[in-house]
């Protein structure tokens, strides 16, 4: 749930966009929709704990009932899917996943039978030993949402997740992403300037 | 977000630099500072007085030694930067120059001691290049009475500087044009009807300078204060003035350390009133450069500009590498008389016999430079970790200081530097030595590691900390592996900078801790140029096994990783 | 002797380690250290030291640590320095190869540590009389602070095979030079060598030497250097790069040699070239000789700063090197080739016949070539000579 949010780059006089609160239900997703340059994927840093030195930003952003703005990002269990995958390029498909994956895992065999498991999911077994370089780009973005599912987040921001796979993938990657993240009954809130990824979303729609 | 333990970080860090690096060179100038008005009870010297400033300006040569100076330092200075940027204008587009530019690390590595003790007998009339020649081209039986080392003009050392300056001229260029989007710009000038080299001139190296600019001071201020390259190439009789300092340092009338310590703030105020007129000069060709390019002349053509430069750029690196073999076939020489083009007898002797010597030489050259480079890699990933935590902003301020050494000449601090350190007990063994060559040695691994470590994508720290990684595990288990190669050539360039450092050796050690460049430059004092040139390919080859694991480590790590293979540098 | 007495309340300075014996010493120096500053442009020089480290470590349990110096004067100032700090004890340097100006100005700085030369057992070899060249350093006493090591004369080094026959005189060797011009050339006067080359001729050229013992006043000095400047003043110009610049010190200067870009070299140890030749730096047809009317000679000594942290240790090293044994190696052509400043009228006959034992060279000058050994001038004409060559031939 966000609160009256509103950001403002420190150089400028106006805000970003007008205030925004916002309620996401879990096991549902909601879309941003607006002109590039408004300040989508400013907000997802904002949300995520990611916002960069230059903006100042008011608001609350509230998880389950916790208030999470002031936390660290790596304690607000938010989870990321960014459109570049963002995969470690110095560790294998598996270890990303095993980077990812909760530590409450215990076991050397628990946690590479959760890799395994993962790996199984995205439709790519056998790949945990490949160098993410050679990965397609619908791989590696089904092996980042992996990820992320991993690390057991409380919700989930998508940021123009299919924006740079050719329009073919990109229709059945959606239905990979969103069936995914409806399974886990977290809220999920997507930043996108396809009208296409909104559709099959499924949610409401906000417009900046 | 506002966690403080970045700031906490960073003042940690500048905390250690204030007082490890700042404080004891403002100790140590106030020490030079104290003897230079005359007050050093040591010698009887009592009281202020301006007494060794009348000395030092009726010191014979004075007046050449500084004119020297100035000469030497801006000339080769200008040239480097002038033949460097021409090079990679004329260089920048074609495939293989940025592997190219790493074959230049070994002249990078090779101290300037080694690399002007190659040159000098390279170019000297009795020299390599002249034995090649002679007699049948030359007619020379013997050698001619030739100034090409050691010229009244400061020629020769202008030469050997140009060897040194060009390629760290050329690997800054690099990494600076690695953040400009120099293809776009070259397209769009070229499309406007401006040829290739007018369009490096006017728009790309405008853009260039400023990223560039702290280098450029520190190299102006290194030619103006260098000693161990001018004592073997520059002229003797006057010498530049550092040469001069230290000679008067280390005459046997004691009453000359007073003039000497005089001397030694006039460097510093030499190497400051440098960096100023540079500056000023700056300033002037930005604005007449402005005037030039608001009248849009599409102009004459530059490109046999950038042929000479780079025809002058070859020739640089191929007198550096004559040099380095000439002191590798020196040192497995027997006799080599003139005019021969090679020895005429062989042998391994000068490296048998003096093994002893070299084994501890090296052995405490690998512990000083190991020691240092791994302090001075440790505070660099401090201060630079405590910037992202914090997303603090860089602190222009801050880096100033941690370039101060690089900036303040040795000789004028050292001297003072020694008697403080004496006075903390600390003075004379191998922990002052690692202290003082971590002045030096910690400003160019920042230099080497801010850029690549603040060019690194920050999806994946985002990434990390989205999955639950706290600042620890981002450090260590995302940060450093993907930094791992420029990390390595950090530690490469801060090893190679401790391998090279004379002077700190010299007073901060008492003479008691003999690394390979001491001993090089001493034995260049003496007569035997094959144990000289044993020492020099040490002294050159350290450093080189440095780089070599820089590139090789990484290499064989992440050799199943295609993503890290074409990792900054 | 009352002065070194005198000298040693002047300056305060206990020696504690002189009121026991000499087994005191050297029981005391056991496990110590010496940090000798030493001259280190000469490898075997650099070699003889650490062949005598051993041979110390296992008669004493004493080590030598060589500090290798490109100039003595790196260690006075290492030592001023030390006392600028207040640090009166626990120096870093035990032991100084040391002469002339250097000694002077230790010495009248409170600098060094002494006087402890009668004290060594091996001084009993040495003619202590009055004047005799061991207890004199450029003609100022020694009074003890100073024990002698090896002994040093001025000679040219030729090629024959370019100079068949060598002039012996300055003024023979300017009238060779005009003939030649850019052959000849020598070291830096900032540099010992350089300046010794310049005292030679002045002893030559000077109207009436025996001022040049004497403190130099200001009369004196230009009424004595007037015909060696102008000399210098019709030398010069034939002089290598026409004297606009010099070789760095003696060991340049013979590279140079070996090289073919000078004909000449110098030295102030006749036995240089020979072991030069011997370590394959010269061609073989070197020859060593002094001039005719004789070469300035002086004794190489060693000293101990005032704040040595190991002056037994430093005692025992010094008493070492007097010991004939250890003379007669330093005299041996292919150790050293240094010459013993030992008085052969107090040697025994077996140290006697180690020193007949020796090699010999063709690049050796018999004794009869080296000629009349000439005393140094008083170290205050060294220092004028170069300030005034600085002032007259510094562009």
């Amino acid at each position: 749930m966000l609160k009256s949010v509103s950001i403002q780059a420190e150089n400028g006089a106006e805000p970003l966009f007008s205030p925004l609160s916002l309620a996401v239900a879990p096991g549902s997703v909601t879309t941003i929709v607006g002109p590039s340059g408004i300040g989508k994927s400013t907000l997802m840093e904002f949300i995520g704990g990611h916002l960069p030195r230059g903006f100042r930003a008011s608001g609350d952003v509230i998880l389950d009932g916790r208030n999470v703005t002031r936390l660290p990002a790596e304690a607000r269990r938010i989870g990321i899917l960014f459109q570049d995958a963002a995969l470690f390029p110095h560790l294998s498909v598996g270890d990303n996943l095993a980077f990812g994956l909760a530590a409450h895992v215990r076991g050397r065999a628990a946690r590479t039978a959760a890799v395994a498991m993962a790996l199984d999911q995205a439709g790519l077994p056998g790949f945990a030993a490949r160098d993410p370089a050679t990965l397609s780009g619908g791989q590696r973005a089904r092996v980042a949402l992996m990820r992320t599912l991993l690390a057991e987040p409380c919700a989930l921001l998508l940021d123009e997740p299919f924006a740079k796979l050719d329009p073919a993938l990109r229709e059945e990657l959606r239905r990979f992403v969103f069936d995914h993240v409806r399974d886990r009954d977290i809220p999920v809130l997507m930043v996108t300037h396809d009208a296409a990824d909104a559709e099959a979303a499924g949610g409401p729609v906000v417009s900046l | 977000m506002t966690a403080p333990e970045g700031r906490l970080l960073r003042l940690l860090v500048l905390g250690a630099v204030a007082g490890g690096l700042v404080l004891p060179i403002l100790a140590g100038l106030w020490e030079t500072a104290r003897a230079a008005f005359g007050h050093l009870p040591a010698i009887g010297a009592d009281g202020l007085s301006l007494d060794p400033w009348r000395r030092l300006f009726d010191l014979p040569g004075f007046g050449t030694s500084l004119t020297l100076t100035l000469w030497t330092g801006f000339a080769s200075t200008a040239l480097a930067l002038v033949l460097a940027v021409g090079l990679a204008a004329a260089m920048y587009d074609r495939a293989g120059f940025r592997g190219g530019a790493r074959l230049l690390a070994p002249f990078l590595a090779t101290p300037h001691a080694a690399l002007a003790i190659g040159l000098a007998f390279l170019i000297a009339p009795s020299g390599w290049i002249s034995r090649l020649l002679s007699p049948w081209a030359t007619g020379w039986d013997l050698p001619p009475d030739l100034a090409t080392v050691n010229d009244p003009a400061g020629l020769a050392l202008i030469l050997g500087l140009l060897v040194k300056e060009v390629p760290f001229f050329l690997l800054v260029i690099l990494a600076a044009l690695s953040q400009l989007p120099v293809r776009r710009h070259l397209e769009a000038g070229r499309a406007l009807g401006y040829g290739h080299g007018v369009v490096w001139i006017k728009v790309i190296g405008p853009q260039l300078y400023p990223l560039i600019r702290l280098p450029v001071y520190v190299v102006l201020s290194f030619a103006l204060s260098i000693v161990d390259m001018a004592i073997v190439l520059g002229p003797s009789n006057p010498p530049v003035l550092a040469v001069a300092v230290t000679r008067w340092f280390l005459a046997a009338e004691t009453t000359l350390i007073l003039p000497a310590s005089a001397a030694a703030l006039l460097q510093s105020a030499v190497v400051a009133g440098g960096i100023g007129l540079w500056w000023a000069a700056e300033r002037a060709l930005a604005r007449i450069g402005r005037v030039w390019i608001r009248r849009g002349g599409r102009g004459v053509s530059a490109e046999p500009g950038l042929v000479a430069a780079g025809a002058a750029v070859t020739g640089l690196m191929a007198l550096g590498a004559g040099a380095l073999m000439a002191l590798a076939v020196w040192s497995v020489a027997w006799r080599w008389s003139y005019p021969r083009a090679l020895p005429e007898s062989w042998s391994l002797a000068a490296w048998g016999r003096s093994a002893a010597g070299w084994g501890t030489a090296v052995e405490s050259t690998v512990i000083i430079g190991v020691a240092t480079t791994a302090l001075a890699l440790i505070l660099a990933v401090a201060w630079l970790e405590g910037e992202d935590r914090d997303h603090l902003p860089r602190a222009t301020w801050a880096e100033a200081l941690i370039y101060l050494p690089l900036l303040v000449p040795q000789i004028a601090f050292l001297y003072g530097l020694h008697v403080v350190f004496l006075k903390a007990g600390i003075g004379g063994g191998i922990g002052a030595v690692i202290w003082a060559h971590a002045l030096f040695v910690f400003p160019y691994v920042m230099i080497a590691l801010s850029d690549p470590w603040r060019a690194l994508d920050p999806a994946y720290i985002r990434a990390a900390a989205a999955l639950g990684a706290g600042p620890v595990r981002r450090l260590f288990a995302v940060k450093l592996p993907i930094l791992l190669r420029p990390l390595l050539t950090a530690a490469a360039i801060g090893f190679a900078v401790s391998v090279a450092q004379y002077l700190p050796t010299l007073f901060m050690g008492a003479g008691r801790v003999a690394t390979l460049t001491t001993e090089a430059v001493t034995l260049s004092s003496g007569s035997d140029r094959r144990v000289t040139g044993v020492y020099a390919v040490l002294q050159a080859a350290l450093p080189f096994l440095a780089y070599l694991a820089a590139l090789g480590v990484p290499a064989i790590l992440h050799r199943h990783r295609a993503g890290l293979s074409g990792g900054a540098a | 002797m009352r002065l070194p007495l005198l000298a040693t309340l002047a300056f305060g300075l206990a020696a504690p380690a002189l009121a026991g014996g000499w087994d005191d010493t050297v029981a005391a120096a056991r496990g110590q250290t010496v940090y000798w500053n030493a001259w280190g442009g000469d490898e075997r020089t650099n070699d003889f030291i650490a062949w005598a480290s051993g041979a110390l470590q296992t008669q004493y349990g004493v080590t030598i640590n060589h500090v290798k110096l490109s100039d003595t004067a790196e260690a006075v100032t290492r030592v001023i320095a030390e006392k600028a700090a207040g640090q009166a004890e626990d120096g870093s340097v035990d032991l100084i190869w040391i002469n002339g100006a250097n000694f002077l100005s230790m010495k009248e700085q409170g600098l060094l540590h002494g006087p402890f030369l009668q004290n060594l057992p091996n001084a009993r070899y040495l003619d202590l009389s009055e004047g005799s060249a061991a207890v004199v350093d450029f003609t100022i006493p020694t009074e003890g602070y100073e024990s002698p090591w090896r002994l040093a004369k001025f000679v040219l080094t030729r090629d024959s095979a370019r100079v068949a026959e060598p002039p012996r005189s300055m003024a023979a060797l300017l009238d060779w030079a005009k003939a030649n011009p850019g052959r000849f050339t020598h070291p830096a006067v900032t540099n010992f060598m350089g300046s010794t080359f310049l005292k030679q001729a002045l002893i030559e050229l000077a109207p009436d030497p025996s001022v040049l013992q004497a403190e130099a006043t200001d009369e004196a000095f230009s009424a004595a250097t007037e015909p060696l400047w102008t000399w210098y003043d019709a030398l010069r110009p034939n002089l290598w790069r026409e004297g606009v610049t010099f070789p760095e010190n003696e060991s340049v200067l013979q590279q140079m040699l070996n090289d073919g870009e000078v004909d000449f070299a110098m030295a102030f140890d006749p036995a240089a070239a020979a072991a030069a030749v011997e370590r394959g730096l010269l061609p073989e047809t070197v020859r060593s000789y002094a001039p005719e009317a004789g070469s300035i000679g002086n004794i190489s000594f060693v000293a101990i700063p005032f704040n040595a942290a190991h002056k037994e240790g430093a005692m025992v090293v010094a008493n070492f090197l007097l010991d004939p044994a250890v003379q007669a190696r330093a005299q041996d052509i292919t150790v050293l080739g240094s010459y013993s400043v030992l008085d052969p009228a107090k040697l025994d006959a077996a140290a006697k016949a180690a020193f007949d034992a020796l090699p010999d060279s063709p690049a050796l000058p018999s004794n009869e070539a080296l000629g009349p050994t000439l005393g140094e001038p008083h170290p205050s004409w060294m220092t004028r000579l170069a300030e005034d060559w600085a002032r007259r031939y510094t562009e």
